[in-house]
């Protein structure tokens, strides 16, 4: 009886969490300009999302929220890597020091480091576009990065190293050849933590994007639900992005259950 | 040290720390306490105590800010306690579930629960505002109460039972305060977050309701960066005394709240 009592809890609980999502994938099935009329099956709205012509800004925002994801997500993984070599061989003070300030874009509420970026901008009197952006993702993307590398730098048998160093390899042959490798996983996680976030992002985004026109999905939806009708085509647009972000996530999972796997080995 | 003298690879980031957040953070000082004319001045505080309207609505979002983490307080902890009881891998999947929607743009996730409300023929406003909060913010309670749960000794409870407490008295005196930690980052991952959202309360309520974040953004779109950067100051004091309120709360959050 408990058990059952428990069970359905939670049942009722994750209806709740994914019943808005089911309904957007269903309804993305339908060619009905209005969300809760189903007008028959029909992968119409599939078809002109990837058509262009007409929705071509979505398709636009779509470019611009992936190139801007990948860019964002490069940087911050080789600025955040390099950071956490440098700050693994700082003295513990310094360490803390810069773990700290590390700290100060996680903990913020995106809408302060939004507005923070904003105003360095426009006090230098930079026009905003894709490369502050871009400079504003990697702001909030890095700490993620350097978070995620640091422990694998604490976890790393420093030996090994200097066993390199003795047998004759350069420092640059030591880092390829025995550092990165250990270091590929956090970067990766941090790779993946970062693309994610920036593609998720729409507070910054918004604020550091300039009114030239550019877009990417969340100020696209932004706009266009603020003018009160909502395009078809986010419908399938979110359904792919909804299956993209699962599969995403069932890769980490995997990844982190083969390396607790290792652990225990 | 171990890894020669790389310790200069941390000057690039600490150097784009230093423009990218330090300097931003103290641009947000400088334009708060600078008057539209320029110069030194109060007059953005002035403004605010002045205008009832921005206060209204700072003490209505810090309203529903509350009722939001209560909500999620009551509906999360029974699902996190049911969740750290399961076998394993079926909690395991169980808490990927609950996570999951998180991982989707929160606008998306809004605008379906527009959707949802529009399929149920329920209007929108308040109550959508309540849900749509909950929707989106619940997971971030579950989850570190989960993790608290689980990491909860399990002969201190069998020992409370040993030594004669009643169920009731097990939950109350033994698990539940063991489990604070966890409450105390579920209720700043909730908390937070409610307090400085605006594109949520535009879309479900039509644009009728206006939170704190609304205002902020309003102010810094129409020009008004000294008066927007007044405000953010306001809100930066307000998160770091609640933060300070709960010190062993927010470092934890920020590290369970980013990864998975």
């Amino acid at each position: 009886m408990r058990r059952i009592l428990s069970s359905s809890y939670l049942g009722i609980l994750l209806v709740m969490l994914y019943a808005p999502i089911l309904i957007i994938i269903v309804f993305s099935f339908t060619e009905a300009k209005v969300l809760g009329n189903w007008t028959g099956f029909s992968l119409k709205l599939y078809t002109s999302l990837f058509e262009g012509g007409v929705h071509h800004s979505l398709t636009s925002a779509l470019w611009n929220t992936l190139i801007i994801g990948l860019s964002a997500a490069v940087v911050s993984t080789l600025l955040g890597t390099m950071a956490a070599i440098g700050i693994f061989n700082l003295s513990s003070r310094q360490q803390k020091a810069v773990q700290l300030v590390n700290s100060i874009p996680i903990l913020n509420p995106d809408i302060i480091t939004a507005i923070s970026l904003f105003l360095l901008f426009v006090s230098l009197g930079i026009s905003q576009g894709y490369t502050t952006v871009i400079l504003a993702h990697v702001t909030f993307c890095t700490p993620y990065v350097v978070l995620s590398v640091l422990p694998r730098l604490r976890r790393m048998n420093p030996s090994l190293y200097e066993a390199a160093l003795d047998l004759g390899a350069t420092p640059f042959l030591a880092l390829r050849k025995v550092m990165l490798p250990e270091l590929k996983p956090g970067m990766i996680s941090g790779f993946i933590l970062a693309f994610t976030l920036s593609i998720d992002d729409f507070v910054v985004t918004l604020f550091t994007i300039g009114n030239e026109g550019l877009e990417t999905i969340s100020t696209y939806i932004y706009a266009d639900a603020r003018k009160g009708g909502l395009t078809p085509e986010l419908r399938p647009l979110s359904a792919i992005i909804f299956i993209t972000v699962l599969v995403l996530l069932i890769l980490i999972n995997q990844r982190t259950a083969k390396k607790t796997n290792m652990k225990t080995i | 040290m171990y890894f020669g003298k790389r310790r200069n690879w941390s000057i690039p980031y600490v150097l784009f720390l230093v423009f990218f957040v330090l300097v931003p953070l103290a641009l947000i000082v400088l334009f708060a306490f600078t008057s539209e004319a320029g110069g030194f001045s109060f007059e953005n505080f002035r403004k605010f105590l002045m205008h009832p309207e921005a206060m209204n609505i700072l003490i209505y979002s810090i309203g529903v800010a509350l009722i939001t983490t209560i909500l999620c307080l009551l509906i999360g902890y029974p699902a996190a306690y049911i969740l750290s009881r399961m076998e394993t891998s079926r909690a395991r999947l169980l808490v990927m579930l609950f996570i999951l929607p998180m991982w989707i743009n929160f606008l998306i996730r809004t605008l379906a629960t527009v959707a949802l409300f529009d399929f149920l023929k329920l209007p929108l406003g308040e109550g959508a505002l309540l849900f749509g909060m909950v929707y989106n913010f619940l997971p971030f309670m579950i989850y570190p109460i989960y993790n608290i749960l689980l990491k909860t000794d399990q002969n201190l409870i069998e020992a409370a039972e040993d030594l004669g407490a009643n169920p009731r008295q097990v939950f109350f005196r033994t698990i539940l305060p063991l489990s604070y930690p966890g409450i105390t980052s579920g209720i700043m991952m909730v908390f937070m977050p409610v307090i400085s959202t605006f594109a949520i309360a535009e879309l479900l309520t039509i644009n009728n309701i206006k939170l704190f974040g609304t205002t902020l953004q309003e102010n810094i779109y129409n020009g008004m960066w000294n008066y927007g950067a007044a405000l953010s100051l306001l809100m930066l004091l307000l998160i770091g005394i609640i933060s300070l309120l709960n010190t062993q709360g927010s470092a934890r959050a920020a590290e369970e709240g980013g990864l998975i």
